[in-house]
């Protein structure tokens, strides 16, 4: 084993400093997410003031509250809190809903899932969007339609998530058309892929803010393409246009495209927060926007951390897609 | 150098984009401040039925409690322009420092700095500030300081950028060699000559500003009722989009246009130095 890997290392320099490089993302990702531990404890536990009190309201027994501080080990010195939670972290246990009495580890599961569900498939709309609406731009820039739209990605960019996700109501759901519904309220016991039509407008609120921000990059990225030497060459050639436009250009444009990818993934998930927010849909926004109203504190924690997590570990996977489509040496257009 | 950042300020006002941006955000922070002193009833008053529709004692209805949309309009937007406004200075105050130190001292200054970035830039801004008012309630100076803060970050990355071509300058390493003091030779020689992307990053942070803010406050951890603003208007009426959409179309529209004029500022500003050649 050992032995393998340091022929993989020694073989060939290139395999070992991608391996470096791995090891040293890995290393410095768990460290910020240990830092962000240390923050999210500190925001949520470790501030003055006594939170069995605050959690329990002002009706509680003294009893209650004490029974609440042991059960939070809120006697222990801060440290020693921090490390029984980590502990009970680190092995699954989030601990038990202030409000629903419900593991928090229960209620994040369905609402993860649900969520993942509206952001992989917003993600279904906007890549290829982006990618016709990016060609094309670049294809036709500085004409009218490139203007065009490429106002209308200013605008939608710009937009606060909600503001988005209104107008699209009055818009589909209750003034103009009659499309789709307007909140996003699931049944429960019911598959969510039962159910689709409901999470249509969460799902295209978010796949037009993604465009928005996506399609500037391949728009971007294409027009460099396209006045770089190699497409030049293979015009010169006598290449059909469409090919060079097609083979030579797009696959070399979507690198960055896919390093934007990750990014663009990883902001959806403070985005849904308000979008699911709007369209009560049950997904992690809803669940964080109402943990954070009734100071849930173990359901705020794990959301927050959840949503960290993933924030890492889109990161390294995107870092190890780039660094697999770019090759030393052959470095994409950038 | 005088003269070519003169020009930069040249370009950038005679550029199309950036002028309807500004006028934009001109318009939007106008309605918010003369708005409550031209307004035809207060904030609070009731005149109608809840939900009724458009008449000529109030021309967008009124909302979920009867109160005139329009006047509730004209006093909703000044909280949010102002800590919008707010936030952005100290973003970009806070960020500015930390570019500009990382990429003056360099060293471990600048590894510590850009991790601090890294962490943050790492974490969605909404989630950071509902951190904050789990535990502290919803206050207006905590959360123009919680998003002024959170949107330190990306500008610290930007101007890090920026300012490390700055500091490759001759005029910055002479300063140096004369012995002239850190923060003096930041303020006085590199500072100076970030000015245009400090623009951009001004349009931009402002737009984030008011993504976040008017987004806390439609999430109901902003201004509290029964005060007006945009953001909560929208969460007290988007139960009855469907009879009365004004209550909710006003206030969104408002806060889109703001928004929007915002972005089309740092668009206009970033193709204005484009073309002429500027830092970046």
């Amino acid at each position: 084993m050992s032995d393998q890997k340091r022929n993989l290392l020694r073989g060939s320099n290139r395999a070992g400093a991608t391996l470096r490089m791995i090891a040293r993302r890995l290393a410095s990702s768990v460290l910020l997410l240990c830092i962000m531990s240390v923050l999210v404890f500190a925001a949520t536990q470790a501030l003055p003031g006594d939170i069995a009190q605050m959690v329990l309201g002002r009706d509680s027994t003294p009893e209650q509250v004490d029974r609440l501080r042991s059960a939070l080990n809120l006697d222990a010195p801060v440290w020693r809190q921090y490390l029984i939670w980590v502990g009970n972290l680190l092995q699954g246990d989030f601990g038990v809903s202030f409000v629903s009495r419900q593991p928090v580890f229960d209620i994040l599961q369905t609402r993860l899932s649900n969520t993942v569900v509206v952001v992989l498939l917003s993600f279904l709309i906007s890549i290829p969007l982006s990618l016709v609406l990016g060609v094309y731009t670049a294809v036709n820039a500085d004409r009218v339609s490139d203007r065009v739209i490429l106002f209308f990605g200013i605008a939608l960019n710009a937009m606060p998530e909600f503001v988005l996700a209104l107008l699209l109501v009055l818009l589909l759901s209750v003034q103009v058309f009659h499309i789709f519904p307007g909140v996003a309220l699931l049944s429960p016991g019911v598959s969510i892929w039962m159910q689709l039509p409901k999470i249509a407008l969460p799902v295209l609120t978010l796949a037009l803010l993604q465009a928005s921000y996506f399609y500037r990059l391949v728009r971007a990225t294409m027009i460099d393409v396209l006045a770089s030497d190699y497409v030049e060459f293979a015009r010169l050639k006598g290449m059909p246009r469409r090919n060079v436009l097609w083979r030579q250009a797009v696959p070399n444009a979507l690198v960055p495209a896919v390093q934007a990818a990750g990014t663009i993934f990883a902001i959806s998930f403070g985005g849904v927060v308000v979008i699911e927010y709007v369209f009560a849909f049950p997904g992690l926004g809803t669940a964080l926007a109402d943990a954070v109203g009734a100071r849930d504190i173990k359901v705020v924690q794990a959301i927050t951390l959840t949503i960290a997590l993933i924030f890492f570990a889109t990161n390294i996977v995107t870092d190890l897609i780039t660094m697999a489509l770019t090759p030393p040496g052959r470095g994409g257009v950038r | 150098m005088n003269k070519s950042r003169h020009g930069y300020m040249v370009q950038i006002a005679s550029n199309r984009l950036a002028q309807v941006g500004f006028a934009l955000i001109l318009f939007v922070a106008a309605i918010a401040f003369i708005g409550p002193l031209v307004s035809p009833h207060t904030h609070s008053e009731f005149v109608g039925t809840p939900y009724g529709l458009p008449t000529d004692g109030a021309p967008l209805g009124t909302d979920n409690l009867g109160r005139d949309v329009l006047s509730r309009v004209m006093h909703g937007g000044q909280d949010l322009v102002w800590m919008a406004f707010c936030a952005t200075l100290l973003g970009l105050a806070l960020g500015t420092a930390m570019g500009l130190s990382a990429a003056f001292f360099k060293g471990w200054t600048e590894t510590v700095l850009m991790r601090v970035v890294e962490l943050k830039l790492a974490f969605p801004s909404i989630v950071f500030a509902l951190l904050f008012v789990t535990m502290l309630g919803p206050g207006k100076g905590l959360l123009t300081i919680v998003v002024g803060v959170s949107q330190a970050p990306s500008v610290a990355r930007v101007m890090r950028g920026v300012a490390m071509d700055v500091v490759r300058q001759e005029y910055v390493q002479w300063a140096r060699s004369v012995g002239m003091r850190a923060w003096r030779v930041l303020w006085a020689e590199v500072l100076p000559n970030t000015t245009s992307p400090l623009l951009v990053e001004f349009g931009l942070r402002m737009m984030w500003s008011i993504s976040l803010l008017a987004g806390l406050s439609f999430l109901g951890y902003g201004i509290q009722p029964p005060a007006a603003d945009w953001g909560l208007m929208v969460n007290e009426n988007r139960n009855a989009l469907s009879v009365q959409p004004f209550a909710v179309l006003a206030p969104i529209v408002l806060i889109a246009l703001f928004s929007i004029g915002c972005n089309l500022f740092a668009e206009g500003v970033t193709r204005a130095i484009g073309r002429t050649g500027g830092t970046e």
